[in-house]
């Protein structure tokens, strides 16, 4: 009866000892800050407050209220939610259509093209961004040059405010498609192929199949796919941040949240102006992740 | 002809254009980077080189001694990835097999923090990082990623899997807890800290935001903010550009398509409901 519970408490002395490392990181680098962030955003905290904190002085929730009234913030959020509402939905039809494909029975070395498509998602962002940068040059770029083949005039897709954001949108559907696609090729092959066969002795066409076996089992997928890729959309930074030279230009078009925190925060050292953009942008995160979940739990009953 | 050779057909035309229409702006890159300045910038623009030169990644390596940050971006990369497996694989088996206090009530907190977006905690881990001194060094890129909630997951997830008879006949063989994990538990859990460590090192390869943020002297740049900063002041170069850009690329391709398995196994983990 001793032994049993020394060895528990050796046990969980072991497992503190264990989690302690990341448990601490994570206090110091992620709770600590979190706090520290939201009574930033209570404050005026600038760039002499860095050298001096006692100079900052609490503004109570002045930074939200000029938040709410400078047209460039609304600007940024404008652009971001364009990239996840159009964005978003690209890169998952994109992702499930390449799937689909994919998982299909006929396919020969499904292994190969699963790589190609996969490519984009391991390379690195800033790097291939310089090269979209050069595909959509107006006159010298890739894509223009397809586009007349086709008899589309020059489109100056980065000079353009109103073609910038979509030029964004589309470089992210390239380089995230493949990410998603894995996950739903791994839910497509856990659906059994009985059902299929049961549904074709049935007398189900290919249709009728994918509508009532396919879709509703593939539900819980798409819905996690939808959400991991709108929590990422919202936190768009280094697409605009490369693609309009740091600046998320032309006039203010590629700015998003996130560009227009770090301009804040790390370009004009308005820290407290900065950590209330960041809480703005956790509060639209969080309420579109507690939407997506209530569709699910709506779509599961 | 029949109607599964039609399909098949239909099928692998979508694929194979899907395919080009993915590694174009890739092999366009790779092309580009053999040109001679200033060949790339014609209209159409030239498929591939008149004559295939290194020219631009002399001028990156020799001139722009781009070598510098390629070391910096690999020397960062495993040490976190080195890290980041040893100190999630503690927590995630730890969470998994052994009972202490208050365990389960941490790791409640640990999945609802998951919804918190990283821009939150950088403004103050940046004031953090400088009153430590470590604003503009190596220690300051890294350390804030170490511990990643999605790791610990990732392990806890493969831990469970590991039998409790098999650590309760080390404690019986009187095998300390420490020693338990060190020698039993890690080589069990191989497969996945190869994952969590190929996850990190692409993750901490490709980021640019933090790096960015907290390194000032471009002697300790990595790869991605020296390319973000060339493509500022060499915006008419586009060969140079694009050679920066294999330089960059080009590793952390090869690592996936050496570990593949491990990486997609590590994607699709995280979707996989408990």
């Amino acid at each position: 009866m001793r032994r049993l519970s020394s060895w528990r408490a050796r046990e969980a002395r072991a497992g503190l000892l264990l989690v302690a490392p990341g448990l601490l990181l994570l206090a110091l680098f992620l709770a600590l800050p979190v706090v520290a962030a939201l009574l930033l955003s209570l404050t005026d905290f600038d760039l002499y407050a860095i050298g001096d904190p006692s100079t900052a002085r609490l503004v109570g929730l002045g930074n939200y209220a000029r938040l709410l009234h400078d047209p460039v913030f609304w600007k940024a959020l404008g652009n971001t939610f364009f990239f996840v509402l159009v964005g978003g939905p690209l890169t998952v039809s994109l992702s499930l259509g390449s799937a689909l494909l994919l998982n299909h029975r006929l396919v020969r070395f499904p292994g190969l093209f699963r790589t190609v498509y996969f490519a984009p998602v391991v390379t690195t962002l800033v790097a291939v961004a310089a090269v979209w940068r050069y595909l959509y040059h107006p006159r010298f770029g890739l894509l223009n040059a397809a586009l007349g083949l086709l008899g589309i005039g020059p489109v100056d897709w980065l000079g353009d405010p109103q073609w910038a954001m979509p030029a964004i949108v589309l470089m992210a559907a390239w380089k995230n498609f493949g990410a998603n696609m894995i996950i739903f090729v791994a839910g497509l092959k856990a659906i059994p192929e009985s059902l299929y066969e049961a549904a074709r002795i049935d007398g189900a066409g290919p249709l009728q199949r994918f509508r009532s076996i396919t879709v509703p089992l593939l539900a819980p997928t798409f819905l996690f796919v939808g959400l991991t890729t709108t929590i990422g959309y919202f936190q768009l930074f280094a697409e605009p941040y490369v693609l309009s030279g740091g600046e998320g230009g032309p006039m203010n078009a590629t700015l998003s949240v996130a560009l227009f925190m770090y301009k804040q925060g790390f370009r004009w050292w308005s820290i407290g102006s900065a950590a209330s953009i960041a809480f703005v942008l956790f509060a639209v995160i969080l309420a579109a992740t507690l939407l997506q979940r209530r569709l699910q739990r709506g779509g599961d009953a | 002809m029949s109607r599964r050779a039609l399909t098949s057909l239909a099928l692998h035309a979508a694929l194979v254009a899907g395919a080009v229409v993915t590694l174009a702006p890739l092999l366009w890159m790779l092309s580009a980077s053999f040109m001679t300045t200033g060949e790339a910038n014609a209209s159409p623009p030239p498929l591939l080189p008149a004559k295939a030169t290194l020219a631009q990644y002399r001028e990156l390596f020799v001139r722009l001694d781009l070598g510098r940050s390629f070391v910096n971006s690999t020397v960062l990369a495993l040490c976190a990835a080195l890290l980041s497996v040893v100190v999630n694989a503690a927590a995630g088996y730890a969470f998994a097999k052994l009972r202490f206090p208050a365990r389960g009530r941490l790791f409640t907190g640990l999945l609802a923090a998951m919804v918190i977006p990283g821009q939150v905690a950088m403004l103050p881990v940046f004031l953090l990082l400088r009153s430590m001194g470590l604003v503009n060094s190596f220690a300051g890129v890294i350390l804030p990623g170490i511990a990643s909630i999605f790791g610990i997951f990732l392990v806890r997830q493969f831990a469970s899997s590991v039998p409790d008879e098999l650590l309760d006949a080390a404690r019986i063989d009187g095998a300390g807890e420490l020693r338990i994990f060190w020698s039993i538990v890690l080589p069990l859990c191989r497969p996945i800290l190869v994952t969590l460590g190929v996850l990190t090192f692409l993750g901490t390869w490709n980021d640019f935001m933090w790096p960015l943020i907290v390194l000032t002297d471009d002697a300790k740049w990595t790869l991605t903010v020296s390319l973000a900063s060339l493509a500022g002041e060499h915006v008419q170069d586009t060969e140079l550009m694009m050679a920066g850009a294999v330089v960059t690329v080009l590793p952390a391709l090869l690592l996936f398509l050496f570990l593949q398995r491990s990486y997609i196994d590590g994607i699709t983990a995280g979707s996989i409901k408990e």
